[in-house]
């Protein structure tokens, strides 16, 4: 003990510091999370080659993706924590502003204008927004008492709106409810009123009859329908459904084996390498392998929610409670569509799906939360 | 100690994040827990039930196309059918080698680029385990032989399919249109779903017009097959909806007449019941066999089409736009009365030629080279329009000017589409000093209102406007949309009424008089075809100039080539008192009218004496 408040009172001898602190939190480095990781990608990239048709190609580009992913998490989680915090702000007006830019100059295809296109390079600034919305509704509640005020509940909600409004015109409207969803799971880890939750379900279910009728597109409503009843619409887009429910159902207890999934090697599952991909991991390597996956992405999440809670400021607690949560409601609204559970909406099975926009934001996510785990423990000033 | 002191309270902060955390894990463990469920249900519960569908070569959907509609004629004579015919498919899981079971087949049975590019296509676009299509229409002969070498070239499938099959084919090759393969650009606007298994679409005419009527609705069925994609058992079907029959206002017996009184001549017939709006003859000659079109025309025989100087592929009756010529007097001798501008009884001097005033230019009149003088001293609207006077037209356009001529005529449909419900119906030209500041950026001429007022210069019709705007004329005002169809799937359809010509009783007394005159008077210019006629008819001749006639010289026929000559136009409305036909006809480079009038007596012969068969009979 009374090292230790001799040590305290010397702050500039950075040998004892060194001496204190191993390695991987000089890197800032989580080392849990980063073996998770490392075991979620490397499944993932066995189960790509099998889905992508056994193309060595694919792999190699998804893992050269995944370099990159693991590059700009190591480099987010070099960043002080005060300065995300700082950053926020103006992150967030600059995704507001790309987000405008995108209703005039955007491109894209099949009636929706997503992308932005600058020098030959394109990108979607919804998807700034997936690590922006919980970093500035964080930002706006850590300097407030807690459970938040009726007014900076509203402020709040007005932060979360907007761009998802503008995602919506875009028109996407799974990323516009993602994107509010990791806005609004800052407010609930900050400690929001029962009465709010309350209301905000009886308004969802409230809205539920104009949104279908004004909102939604024809093609939107087709999903829908089609996963209320995807016999309906076997030519179509019921096809999807029925086939990746019969790889999974086929997949059984011990699986087919892996590259022997007759459902995904010989074409009849769509997207199988990207959206539809736990159908060929549930097909080739049953549910054994279903919940090998499940573990994994269970160790990830808890390890996210005890980073929150052993946080030192309450930014980062609520940065890292959201970011989790998104990270896992994306896994469920996968599976669950794949699955048949929920409607067809364009999400990736997170770091297993071929993709390198949305593992590159992800781990840029993973990133945070590893700054959030190993900040300077000076945080609760 | 009180809960919501609004001061910064580090552990109250603490407990409600620890809070929150745990009901996050418990909400997380719920929705994975209700995920495996999910997979354990269809992994394990329904495991052999998704083994059973999944295993390989066993059970597939199969879209089962709907039967097409049928086209009939208002008797009920089938005018487009369907016949079965045998294709040569392919489907590509079967194969091992693509190339070599190519060749194979090649050496079987004939099979073009065309088909082969058409098979390509088909490929990309396939489900697994779809049939592809390779060679339509199979011989006896080459069925035989596949049927003997079959069993060599596994995924090789011969099926018998409803193909369209047009019985008459050049007779209503443009009226009722044909369907030909769906190539990529219809694949990509095509409702993909509706139209697996569907290789044809309406292309032209009435096919492509109703076509989402004819096409009905898919059906689909689960198939047990064996290791060769033969069917073992149906477990499930839902039968296709065929598509509607459609019932045309044309008469076969009407079109047969006015096809073969055309004959080798080209041009083109339109004959409309007034009454209700219904084509009764839609003829465009010289036509084509539109079965060569479906199932994929040679490039021989495409060419030669597409490059002959007669043009046949080119529906004259909405596509072919001429000038009206003389036709439009009895409209003109209206747009006069209505206007206030003449009177039946009001005449004019009629020297044989027509002059603006403080210009030396003389606009003459036909009957110049032929008499070399006008028609009368002066001349009234009855012999104006019964011996056609050019030079009464000419001082009423002057009068009336270009824009009320413009307001008056487009009351008869003429320079916008009939709205007929075909393919490529051409609008023509109405022309107006707006229409000539738009169209050429130039301003108008008065000479220009000359021409203009005996249906020359730029003023241009189609057949099918003619004969829309004598239905006017003989309805005394109503002005409708001529419709094809008459029924579909048993549904009388309406011809949608445009429009009316308001007029005094006595005034449309006084243009149809003069119209009668036409052809049953001592002076009129179709007299010839009135010889020995059972009924009376209100008509009008008009010719139609091809290539402008320099100033001063004097037209000689024979001297121009036979593709400059005059067009000859002929429009009739009969019975004159109760008419139930309106006609117009037009033959290119026929010299004049005389040779058009003809053709619609003949027409008119063939309505009309029908109708008393059925009377009498």
């Amino acid at each position: 003990m009374g090292d230790y408040v001799r040590r305290l009172q010397l702050p500039g001898d950075s040998a004892d510091l060194s001496r204190r602190s191993p390695l991987s939190q000089r890197l800032h480095l989580d080392i849990p999370l980063l073996l998770l990781l490392l075991a979620l990608t490397g499944f993932g990239l066995v189960v790509l080659y099998s889905a992508s048709g056994k193309q060595l190609g694919a792999v190699i580009r998804q893992g050269q993706y995944f370099l990159l992913a693991y590059g700009v998490m190591f480099v987010a989680a070099q960043i002080d924590l005060q300065r995300y915090r700082r950053w926020a702000p103006w992150f967030y007006l600059l995704g507001l502003a790309l987000l405008v830019a995108v209703m005039f100059v955007g491109v894209g295809a099949k009636g929706a204008q997503r992308w932005l296109e600058v020098a030959g390079f394109r990108f979607q600034p919804s998807e700034i927004l997936k690590l922006v919305m919980p970093l500035t509704v964080a930002w706006y509640l850590a300097s407030r008492s807690l459970p938040p005020r009726f007014k900076y509940v509203l402020a709040c909600l007005l932060l979360v709106g907007l761009p998802s409004v503008l995602i919506l015109l875009q028109p996407d409207l799974g990323t516009a409810l993602l994107i509010a969803a990791s806005g609004l799971f800052v407010l609930f880890i900050a400690g929001i009123g029962w009465r709010y939750m309350v209301g905000a379900v009886v308004l969802a279910v409230l809205s539920a009859w104009p949104v279908w009728m004004y909102v939604l597109k024809e093609y939107q409503k087709q999903r829908i329908l089609t996963l209320l009843n995807p016999e309906s619409d076997k030519l179509g887009a019921g096809w999807n459904i029925i086939q990746s429910k019969t790889a999974i159902g086929s997949g059984g207890w011990e699986g087919k084996g892996w590259l022997n999934g007759t459902q995904s090697q010989l074409d009849f599952l769509p997207e199988s390498h990207t959206d539809f991909i736990i159908a060929v991991l549930a097909e080739e390597f049953g549910l054994r392998g279903v919940l090998v996956l499940l573990a994994l992405y269970l160790l990830i999440v808890l390890r996210g929610f005890w980073i929150g809670l052993s946080a030192s400021s309450n930014f980062g607690r609520m940065v890292a409670a959201s970011l989790t949560l998104t990270f896992f409601v994306y896994i469920f609204v996968n599976m669950g569509m794949v699955a048949g559970l929920l409607p067809v909406v364009g999400v990736p099975l997170p770091l297993v799906s071929a993709g390198g926009t949305s593992i590159v934001t992800l781990m840029a996510g993973f990133g945070v939360l590893m700054a959030v785990s190993t900040s300077d423990t000076s945080g609760r000033r | 100690m009180p809960q919501h002191i609004p001061l910064k309270d580090p552990s109250g902060d603490i407990r409600i994040f620890g809070a929150r955390t745990v009901l996050s894990v418990l909400v997380v463990l719920v929705l994975l827990v209700s995920l495996l469920a999910r997979y354990y249900d269809l992994q394990i519960s329904n495991y052999e039930i998704y083994r059973t569908q999944s295993e390989r070569n066993r059970v597939q959907l199969q879209p089962l196309p709907p039967k097409r509609g049928l086209i009939y004629d208002r008797n009920g004579v089938l005018l487009a059918d369907n016949r079965p015919s045998h294709i040569l498919s392919i489907v590509r899981e079967r194969v091992d080698d693509l190339d070599a079971t190519l060749d194979e087949l090649q050496a079987l049975v004939t099979i073009s680029e065309a088909d082969l590019e058409n098979f390509q296509l088909k490929l990309q676009r396939r489900r697994p385990y779809e049939a592809v299509p390779l060679r339509f229409r199979l011989t006896e002969e080459e069925r035989a032989l596949l049927a003997v070498n079959r069993h060599r070239m596994p995924g090789v499938t011969v099926d018998a399919q409803l193909v369209r099959h047009y019985p008459y084919g050049e007779l209503f090759s443009h009226a009722v249109g044909y369907v030909g393969r769906i190539n990529e650009q219809e694949a990509q606007e095509l409702d993909e779903r509706n139209y697996r298994g569907t290789f044809h679409v309406g292309k032209v005419g009435v096919e492509k017009f109703y076509e989402d009527l004819l096409h009905g609705e898919v059906g689909y069925q689960n198939v047990e097959t064996n290791a060769h994609g033969r069917v073992l058992r149906v477990l499930e079907r839902y039968d296709p909806v065929p598509g509607g029959d459609i019932t045309l206002h044309l008469d076969f017996g009407l079109q047969q007449t006015a096809f073969e009184a055309l004959g080798e001549q080209r041009g083109a017939v339109v004959a409309i019941d007034p009454i209700s709006g219904g084509v009764l003859a839609m003829v465009s000659t010289p036509g084509f066999d539109t079965n060569l079109f479906v199932n994929g025309i040679s490039g021989a025989d495409y060419s030669a089409l597409r490059d002959s100087l007669d043009v046949p592929l080119f529906n004259r009756a909405v596509q072919g736009q001429y000038p009206p010529g003389s036709t439009i007097k009895p409209m003109m001798a209206m747009a006069g009365l209505q206007s206030g501008l003449v009177t039946p009884e009001s005449t004019v001097a009629d020297p044989g030629w027509y002059s603006l005033p403080g210009d030396s230019r003389r606009y003459r009149d036909w009957i110049l080279k032929i008499r070399g003088t006008g028609h009368a001293a002066r001349v009234d609207m009855h012999m104006a329009v019964a011996e056609s006077c050019d030079v009464y037209f000419y001082d009423l356009a002057r009068r009336l000017t270009i824009d009320r001529m413009h307001e008056y005529l487009s009351a008869y449909g003429l320079g916008s589409r009939t709205g007929v419900d075909t393919t490529n119906e051409r609008p023509g030209v109405l022309p107006s000093t707006r229409w000539k500041r738009d169209a050429m950026n130039q301003p108008w001429y008065p000479g220009e209102t000359l021409s203009a007022g005996i249906g020359q210069g730029y003023m241009l019709t189609t057949p099918m406007q003619l004969a829309v705007a004598t239905s006017v004329l003989a309805t005394r005002g109503e002005h409708r949309a001529p419709r094809l169809v008459r029924s579909i799937g048993g549904e009388l359809q309406e011809a949608p009424l445009l429009g009316t010509v308001e007029a005094t009783p006595e005034q449309w007394s006084a243009v149809q008089e003069s119209m009668r005159a036409v052809v049953h008077s001592a002076r009129g210019t179709a007299r010839k075809i009135g010889e020995g006629i059972g009924y009376e008819m209100a008509s009008k001749t008009g010719t139609a100039q091809v290539i402008g006639i320099a100033q001063g010289a004097i037209y000689v026929e024979a001297e121009v080539a036979l593709r400059h000559r005059n067009h000859g136009l002929f429009i009739a409305y009969a019975p004159y008192e109760a008419p139930t036909i309106a006609v117009a006809v037009i033959v290119e480079n026929g010299g004049g009218a005389s040779a058009a009038s003809p053709i619609a007596r003949a027409v008119l012969d063939a309505w009309l004496v029908a109708e008393d068969e059925l009377a009498d009979g």
